[in-house]
Order: C-alpha cells, then sequence, then structure tokens
C-alpha cells in the first residue's frame, strides 16, 4: 500500500485529495488529509460580513462533508514534518508515515508581527478582515462608525488575495454614501507598494479608481510600529498615518508547522519549483496553495489551477515517468469595486492582467479590468461554485493554464508603475 | 532591451533602468548607479549590496527586504536610512538585479 499524506484541508488539501481518490486505485493507495478542525471556511466571503452581505453561516460549511469517501480525515494538530523519515508527528503523540507528503496549510495573519497592533486598540479601534472573528468584529465596529479617518492598510506583501484590501475599501466606500456618512469620512489606503496594486496596468486602473471616490493613497509605507496610545501607524521611515478606525491586513505567513519542520523560508514558505511546486529540497513533498513560495498571487484560483496541474503531474510521478505539466501562475479574481459592480482580472508570471474579454462557456464573455454588473454577480455566484464545484473536484470548463484569448496588449509606453528609474522618483 | 550609457559603459536596462544582465554589473558600475539616485556608498551600503549579489546568485531571485533584514541581518530601519523610502528598489538598482518579485 503506498501512502500520500496531505496537510490541510482547505481549497487546496481538500480539492487534491478529491482529484486523487477518484484518480488513485484504492487497493494501491491510501490518501489521508489532517486538519486541525472540523470548520471549512469560504475565506472570499470574509470580504462581505463587514458589510453585512453575508452572514456567518454562509461562510462556513463542515469540513468532513467535503472529503470524499475513501480518504481519511484525521483532526488532529500537526507537530511537525520529519522529511527525512518521511514521517508526520500529530501533537497527540500519534505519527504518520508517508510516501508522498502535500503540504496545504495555506498562510495566517499574524497581528503579532507588528508592534503595538495587538495592543490595547486590538478589535477596538484596529480589526483584521482576514480572520473570521476578526470580520464578524469589524462587522459590529462599522455600525457605530460615523465620521472621522478609516484607514485602510496592507502591511507586507505577500497577503492572501492582493486584491481584498483594495475591494473592502471600495464596498467601504459605496457602504459609506448609502449611509449618507461619506462627506464625514476620510478614507485612506496605505499600502507598502508604490501604487494603488502590484501591476502596472491594473495598478493605474485601480489607482484612478481610488482618485474618483475621493480616497486618499499613501504609497511605499512600511509599517513599523502602530501608536496604540495616539493612533497612528509609524512607518519605517518615520511617516505617520493617524486613524480612528484601522482596519489592517497584518503580516500574512506560512504555518508555524512548515517553520518547525525546517522546511520554509523567513515566511514560513515552502521553497518549491514554480512550475511542478514540488519541494527544492525533497523530491516526494509539494506544497500547494498559499503554502508555497511561488511568485503568484496567494488565491483561491491559483490554488484551483495549480491543482490541476499538480493531479497530471502526481499520476506521471507515481507511475515512474517524468512530470510534463507546467504551471503557469494562472489566477483570475473577481474584484468588488461597490454599487453592484465587479472588476476582472486574469494574470500569470508572465503576463500582468490586462483589458479586454475573458470567454466563459455558458455564460458569455466577461469584460477584464472594466466594472459590469455581470462581473460582480460572477463574484456572488461563485461562492456557489466554491461549494458544490470546485471544492469536490468536478470539472469547471476554465482552461488551468492562462489564455491570451480577447486580451488586448497595450502598444508600448503604455503606463507603468511609478516612474522609469529610481532617480526620478526623489525628485 | 533598450541599453543606457553608465559610467561610460554601455549596460542593458529594462524600462524602470533596472540591470537585465547581472554580469554587467560590478562595484565601479554600483558606485555610479548609486550616485545616480544620490546615494554615496559606505561600508554600511556595501554590505547590503553584497548579501543581495550573493543572494541573487544563489536563488535567482532578488531577496525582498524581510530576507535581507532574517537572512542578511540589516535590521529594516537601517535599511530605510541607507536607501530612503524605497530601499528594495533602491538597493536592488544599486546592486544590478532585477526589482524584487514577492509583490503579486
Amino acid at each position: 500500500m503506498r501512502r500520500l499524506l496531505v496537510l490541510g484541508g482547505g481549497t487546496a488539501g481538500t480539492m487534491v485529495v478529491n482529484r486523487l481518490r477518484r484518480a488513485l486505485p484504492r487497493s494501491e493507495w491510501e490518501i489521508t488529509v489532517v486538519d486541525r478542525d472540523d470548520d471549512h471556511r469560504y475565506q472570499p466571503g470574509y470580504l462581505f460580513l463587514p458589510f453585512g452581505t453575508y452572514t456567518p453561516d454562509q461562510v462556513t460549511r463542515k469540513r468532513h462533508t467535503f472529503i470524499a469517501d475513501g480518504v481519511d480525515l484525521v483532526l488532529a494538530e500537526v507537530e511537525r514534518v520529519d522529511a527525512d523519515t518521511n514521517e508526520v508527528l500529530l501533537t497527540d503523540g500519534r505519527s504518520l508515515g508517508y510516501d508522498y507528503l502535500v503540504i496545504a496549510t495555506g498562510t495566517v495573519p499574524r497581528p503579532d508581527q507588528t508592534p503595538g497592533m495587538l495592543g490595547s486598540q486590538w478589535r477596538r479601534s484596529i480589526f483584521d478582515f482576514y480572520s473570521y472573528d476578526g470580520a464578524v468584529a469589524l462587522a459590529t465596529a462599522l455600525r457605530s462608525f460615523d465620521h472621522g479617518r478609516l484607514v485602510v492598510h496592507v502591511t507586507e506583501m505577500p497577503v492572501k488575495c492582493p486584491v481584498a484590501p483594495l475591494e473592502f475599501t471600495f464596498l467601504a466606500d459605496a457602504w459609506l454614501r448609502d449611509r449618507g456618512l461619506r462627506d464625514r469620512v476620510e478614507l485612506v489606503f496605505v499600502t507598502p507598494l508604490s501604487g494603488a496594486f502590484t501591476q502596472p496596468i491594473a495598478s493605474d486602473q485601480l489607482g484612478a479608481m481610488l482618485e474618483e471616490r475621493k480616497i486618499l493613497l499613501e504609497p511605499d509605507f512600511m509599517v513599523e510600529r502602530i501608536d496604540d496610545v495616539q493612533k497612528l501607524l509609524v512607518s519605517y521611515d518615520e511617516r505617520e498615518v493617524p486613524f480612528d478606525l484601522l482596519v489592517t491586513v497584518p503580516l500574512n505567513m506560512g504555518s508555524e508547522v512548515v517553520a518547525r519542520s525546517g522546511l520554509g523560508d523567513e515566511l514560513n514558505y515552502v521553497p518549491v519549483d514554480k512550475h511542478t511546486l514540488q519541494s527544492t529540497a525533497h523530491d516526494n513533498v509539494f506544497a500547494i496553495g498559499d503554502a508555497s513560495d511561488i511568485p503568484a498571487s496567494k488565491a483561491g484560483s491559483v490554488a484551483h489551477f495549480s491543482v490541476e496541474v499538480f493531479v497530471d503531474n502526481f499520476l506521471q510521478l507515481v507511475h515512474g515517468r517524468p512530470m510534463t505539466g507546467s504551471f503557469d501562475g494562472h489566477a483570475n479574481c473577481f474584484v468588488e469595486t461597490g454599487d453592484g459592480k465587479g472588476l476582472l482580472i486574469d494574470f500569470n508570471y508572465d503576463t500582468q492582467p490586462l483589458p479586454g474579454r475573458y470567454p466563459l462557456p455558458v455564460v458569455g464573455p466577461l469584460s477584464l479590468l472594466k466594472e459590469t454588473r455581470a462581473n460582480h454577480l460572477g463574484k456572488l455566484a461563485f461562492r456557489w461554485v466554491y461549494w458544490n464545484v470546485l471544492l469536490p473536484g468536478r470539472p469547471l470548463p476554465l482552461p488551468a493554464l492562462m489564455s491570451m484569448a480577447g486580451k488586448v496588449v497595450p502598444a508600448e509606453g503604455s503606463p507603468t508603475q511609478g516612474s522609469p528609474t529610481p532617480s526620478r522618483e526623489e525628485d | 532591451m533598450p541599453v543606457t550609457t553608465i559610467d561610460s559603459r554601455p549596460v542593458h536596462v529594462d524600462q524602470e533602468g533596472f540591470l537585465t544582465d547581472p554580469g554587467e554589473w560590478d562595484e565601479d558600475l554600483a558606485t555610479a548607479l548609486a550616485a545616480q539616485i544620490g546615494i554615496s556608498l559606505g561600508e554600511a551600503h556595501w554590505k547590503a549590496i553584497r548579501f543581495l549579489r550573493e543572494d541573487f546568485a544563489a536563488r535567482g531571485e532578488t531577496p525582498t527586504l524581510r530576507r535581507v533584514t532574517v537572512a542578511g541581518g540589516i535590521p529594516t530601519k537601517e535599511l530605510f536610512t541607507l536607501f530612503p523610502q524605497k530601499p528594495a528598489k533602491k538597493l536592488a538598482y544599486v546592486a544590478g538585479l532585477p526589482k524584487p518579485h514577492g509583490c503579486v
């Protein structure tokens, strides 16, 4: 009997076990997935909890209901991986051996990593929405916020779903307008990046949308600490941003299990080959989803597309053949922009988000990098798709690799992020 | 790929002025690149630049600020003093390496 062990039953881990259970004969393969609890959260839904668009029960299901028959779900805390002896030690003293290990332990917000964040103002005037508890607490705080400075802040890249902080800002703007409060609130977006987003064309487009909405942008801001007495963000170069209500995205780090096992980089992400997701240190170890160090968005779409490539590769590998699939970093994200509209972006390691059309079977093409109602409806519909199609590992009619079909490549000399040389940025 | 002249020699750069061939770099060029952005290099700058070059040679990508701090042992605060405002970009620029990825 050969043994596949998966750590983490979230988006990536669940898809992996469900896909592979169908592909690998039960008489030859034992498949086990370990997670610490039985609650599977629909994390994209956290964005909507603070505004009351979703209720907590809409983003939570029982984990075991998504795990295929024939897969053993172990609910336990992992102590560490011993990759030299092919063994995973659990905190309750059990150990699980494996022939192949998939690390899908994701990434977690770490407010403890910024001095002052967990001080007297935590969950009083400082909130995060990247955790279930944080998003629920923020919903209460927002209901009593009627004037002052609302600061949305990203601590450091990479963060899970890099568009979510902007989406939150757009939704907050629309929500405040609806309630007639927008004129009494100064809305500020603080980012360590040089613009609104990471990639030039999308950054310009999203930056212009911030301006239209009179949202102040504070770029190149690397937070050193939070002064919780004066309610200030303080940067390493000693700039200060005051807030009345701070919605921060804390530093994101991979699991402590990865760190304890000596398998991670300085942010606890597992170094892997970016095309096969195979560990650079151990041939029988893979890291999928947010847990790896690939230079792609930490997003469910990336997990989904990379799982497709991984599953085919894995079947080749265990049959003694070379892995021929090559993941391209494909990401596909709906971006909520408020007022019942949204954008769609589609990109990979080499191609930044471009304008144009995204072909979609049955429903018809969606507009890229353009605000439409269809994109917003797509985002809302995705929750159903996630629970009913994606997690069970049913086929979705979307190509795993990015396609240029419908995309429009702007001519040379089109806007790029920041200015041409660092010297000019000084002037 | 544009070619520009720095320190009276031709070098290949991208649209933002970052060197595209790390092999065209040497320490004299670093001094010239630093001068372009108004920085005069002292020993503390060199420690950071050398870490960047070594780490890039070992791992094939420009280290992030966090990595310079954690693996290179140079406090983030100091990096902001040495390479004001945009230390990650400026450090990569002077070290003749691509802009750090980290941000997607």
